[in-house]
């Protein structure tokens, strides 16, 4: 292979890479955002015994190894045949609520919502949980931790370790719920309502009052017309753990409803030489490039997506503010459902209504007598059938993980669409639209410009193998501005 | 005021998972960001290399460096880091063995570029395209970082003071160690394994031991297995006879297999060689068997094991004395 010396931008292994190029004019021409890393699951997973993937497959990503486990056991489910019994499946189902509110918490505290709590034009030393802890006091920040330690409690209690959990088999759970257990995980839901609507309110006074950041929101900037993906139970409820994928258009029709199993028929991807993630679109509409818009095979799969493919919230509460949300922007309702809300900076919020429905349904199931049986797995009866698929809502997106095997159940062939991945065409486009605002005839604004790209980046929460998430909340990222000669004209870095 | 000692922790081929280890510590990261500088760097932003090559060499007093060395950039992080700090850590399982993403040592990256972007059911790729080093765009040239074809350890690298193992190390594992520093306990030798005991997973586990033998191995989906017992006596293939102490035995505690992600225990060099040979000691070969009956049955039972490498050296390979012999 040609040895090439690497050029420092290079350095940002593992994290975004943007290159602005501008043509003649000094307008921008595009914007090309590269995720320069590969670890290459797919390949080594090949020749692993398939009950071992769902905590060899959590490695991926250390933040959301929960979503993994869970699409990896729903996949071997199918491989072996062996359905749950009914409290493997709760059990499952109550990590993943506990999972839920402690990534939302740390998203809208640490990572996305400083760009609004601290404010949009605060200084990146600032705009991170330190920051925020300043503006909302040490008390907030207590809660905050607080909430995480007790949700990774949780999901260390049922599933055995706080990150990359191991208690997934396929057909069930390893370990049953005690009484006392179940009475603790009760009392650890309640509270995560009361938090989660402690934050919805802190997002009202904040964000929702203030009408320079309602106007940032609804701007045009952070704006696009595309499909929306996410899963939805029979009665068209958001659900992150079962049920059937919805897409619908961008005016809010339902464009198919398929179950995860047919996901090859209506997903595929697109390879670019350039960056080392794939990029999916819609199959039947095809890949039409970097657009918006009906004819573009380009969806969005994230808190907002959920909403905007569902007829409603499950939970009382959640109900309540997914009405207020959809009201609040305007949306009219069309055949019994909100049309789509397009501004993608409310994913913020959204974020919050789910973290709200997350506990509310954590409660129900925590306070289900069934959740204690210790009927929690159901051996497979035959072989690996040969083919097992299985798929859950990430925190970042509807997550697919495919699996071929011999009849010894050894994995032959992986194929996985992950959280994130969905979202890269519209992260790229998001991006490219916030360089357009700010770079005119050769003229950019260096503050705003990084300040806006990290907000049109972090509405969307991409974890490139969690690249973006590091302590301090700031957001790595370089971007590269070239002319139309090839001069690199400047190059911002952040970290 | 006394300047404050400097913490850094630096993220190489990683899941993040250790970064999320060292947050759950809770309300003690308070307590750290009190008592150190902290200085994270994790992203390799050119003008922040600067800044660091500009310290004085050892000035940063300790660094925890997570994630494997896959590319250059990796190896060249690490070195400097090592010039500029006093004591060097491995954290966790990928830096310390390679861990799990290791495993990847066993193919090419070609094998990966095939599978990944051409034989793949849902990419749509009639031109073959795969990632390259550089692209011509119309606007201009796009550049990617190789994908190197082996996953490194940090002591394959550089020289390393000290390893904290697991996949991620046990928060209060890792806030004791913190904690040490803070209270200005003494180091144990350069080159010791700390934030973790020095026996096996088993001697933490409260399953009971029978000394039983075993007929045969079982898959984790076969058996129900009794959780009062011992795992590996029922036939499932738990590590923790081979794999060192420190979690706690958390794996077993919810009744599965432990599967090694703390590596190897003292005096063991081969995490992996020392399971099959603890195996080959408790398979049930009683009676009057010639040497080659026991032999081949020895064989029979072990063949039923369809995966050596992600079975004994899940979290090990890149670390082990097989290195990338394995490869197919
Ligand atoms: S050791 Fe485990 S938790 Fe840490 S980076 Fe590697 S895979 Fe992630
Ligand atoms: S082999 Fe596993 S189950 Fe048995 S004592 Fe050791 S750690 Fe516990
Ligand atoms: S039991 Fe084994 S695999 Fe599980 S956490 Fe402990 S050392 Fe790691």
């Amino acid at each position: 292979m040609k040895k090439v010396t690497i050029d420092p931008i290079t350095r940002l292994e593992g994290h975004g890479k943007i290159d602005i190029f501008l043509n003649d004019g000094g307008d921008v021409a595009n914007v090309y955002f590269q995720v320069p890393e590969l670890r290459g699951f797919e390949q080594f997973c090949v020749g692993r015994l398939a009950e071992e993937m769902p905590i060899i497959t959590n490695r991926i990503c250390g933040v959301c190894p929960e979503a993994h486990h869970m699409a990896s056991l729903k996949a071997l489910d199918d491989l072996f045949e062996a359905e749950p019994p009914d409290a493997a499946k709760k059990i499952r189902e109550l990590l993943y609520m506990a999972f839920y509110v402690t990534d939302h918490t740390t998203h809208f505290y640490a990572l996305g919502g400083p760009d609004f709590i601290v404010g949009p034009d605060a200084p990146p030393s600032e705009r991170n949980i330190f920051g925020v802890i300043k503006k909302v006091g040490l008390d907030i920040g207590k809660q905050v931790i607080e909430t995480r330690a007790q949700n990774h409690h949780v999901i260390e209690m049922l599933g055995g370790r706080k990150v990359h959990p191991c208690a997934g088999l396929p057909g069930g759970w390893s370990k049953p719920v005690t009484e006392e257990e179940r009475k603790e995980l009760e009392a650890i839901a309640k509270k995560n309502i009361d938090f989660a609507l402690f934050s919805l309110k802190t997002f009202d006074k904040i964000v929702l009052n203030n009408p320079d950041l309602l106007e940032l929101i609804t701007s045009d900037i952070y704006t696009h017309q595309t499909y929306y993906m996410g899963t939805v139970d029979d009665e068209n409820h958001v659900n992150f753990y079962d049920g059937m994928v919805r897409v619908v258009d961008p005016e809010g029709k339902e464009f198919v409803k398929y179950h995860p199993k047919d996901y090859m028929e209506h997903i595929m991807e697109n390879v670019e030489s350039w960056t080392y993630l794939k990029v999916p679109y819609l199959k039947k509409i095809g890949w039409k490039g970097f657009i918006d818009g009906m004819d573009s095979g380009v969806y969005c799969a994230t808190p907002l997506s959920r909403l905007n493919v569902s007829d409603s919230m499950a939970t009382p509460l959640a109900q309540e503010h997914f009405e207020k949300f959809y009201e609040t922007f305007g949306s009219k309702k069309k055949n019994g459902r909100y049309q789509p809300v397009h501004f993608r900076l409310s994913t913020h919020w959204a974020r919050l209504i789910e973290m709200l429905y997350a506990a509310e349904h954590m409660l129900e199931l925590a306070s289900d007598p069934e959740i204690t049986s210790p009927e929690i797995r159901n051996l497979p009866s035959g072989k690996a059938k040969g083919v097992g698929i299985g798929s859950v809502e990430a925190p970042r997106g509807t997550l697919t993980h495919h699996y071929v095997t011999d009849e010894n159940a050894v994995i032959q062939k992986v194929n996985m669409i992950v959280g994130t991945t969905n979202n890269y065409a519209p992260i790229s486009m998001s991006l490219k639209r916030a360089a357009e605002k700010l770079i005119t005839k050769g003229k950019v604004i260096k503050d705003e410009l990084l300040n806006k790209i990290e907000m049109a980046f972090r509405l969307y929460d991409p974890c490139l193998s969690c690249a973006t998430h590091h302590l301090p909340g700031t957001m790595p990222m370089i971007v590269k501005i070239i002319n139309s000669g090839g001069d690199v004209l400047d190059t911002f870095t952040r970290d | 005021m006394t300047k404050k000692p400097g913490l850094s922790m630096y993220w190489a081929s990683s899941c993040g998972g250790c970064e999320i280890a060292l947050v759950n510590i809770n309300e003690k990261i308070l307590e750290v960001i009190d008592k150190f500088d902290f200085m994270f760097c994790p992203c390799l932003l050119d003008t922040k290399k600067k800044d660091i090559e500009a310290l004085p060499d050892k000035s940063i007093e300790i660094t925890l460096f997570n994630g494997a060395v896959r590319t250059e950039e990796n190896a060249e992080m690490a070195n400097l880091l090592r010039k500029k700090s006093k004591i060097l850590i491995a954290f966790g399982s990928c830096s310390n063995d390679g861990c799990i993403p290791g495993l990847s040592n066993l193919y090419s990256a070609k094998d990966h570029f095939d599978t990944i972007y051409l034989n793949n059911p849902t990419v749509s790729n009639p031109g073959g395209i795969v990632p390259q080093r550089e692209t011509e765009v119309p606007e201009g040239t796009l550049h990617l970082p190789e994908f190197y074809d082996t996953v490194r350890t940090l002591s394959q690298v550089v020289d390393v003071e000290y390893f904290i193992p697991g996949c991620p190390p046990e928060s209060n594992q890792i806030w004791d160690v913190i904690n040490s520093v803070i209270e200005g306990v003494k180091l144990p030798p350069k080159g010791s394994v700390i934030g973790a005991g020095t026996s096996t997973v088993c001697d933490e586990c409260e399953k009971i031991k029978e000394d039983k033998k075993i007929d045969r191995f079982y898959r984790t989906y076969e058996i129900i297995p009794d959780t009062k017992k011992c795992l590996l006596e029922q036939g499932i293939i738990c590590m923790g006879i081979a794999t060192r102490a420190g979690c706690g035995s958390l794996c077993p505690k919810v009744n599965m297999p432990c599967s090694g992600c703390y590596g190897a225990p003292d005096g063991v060099l081969d995490q992996g060689a020392k399971m099959i040979a603890a195996l080959g000691s408790i398979l049930n070969l009683e009676g009057d068997l010639t040497e080659e009956e026991i032999t081949g049955h020895t064989n029979k039972i072990m063949d039923s094991i369809p995966d050596y490498a992600g079975t004994f050296y899940k979290f090990s390979l890149a670390g082990s004395i097989l290195k990338n012999s394995v490869r197919k």
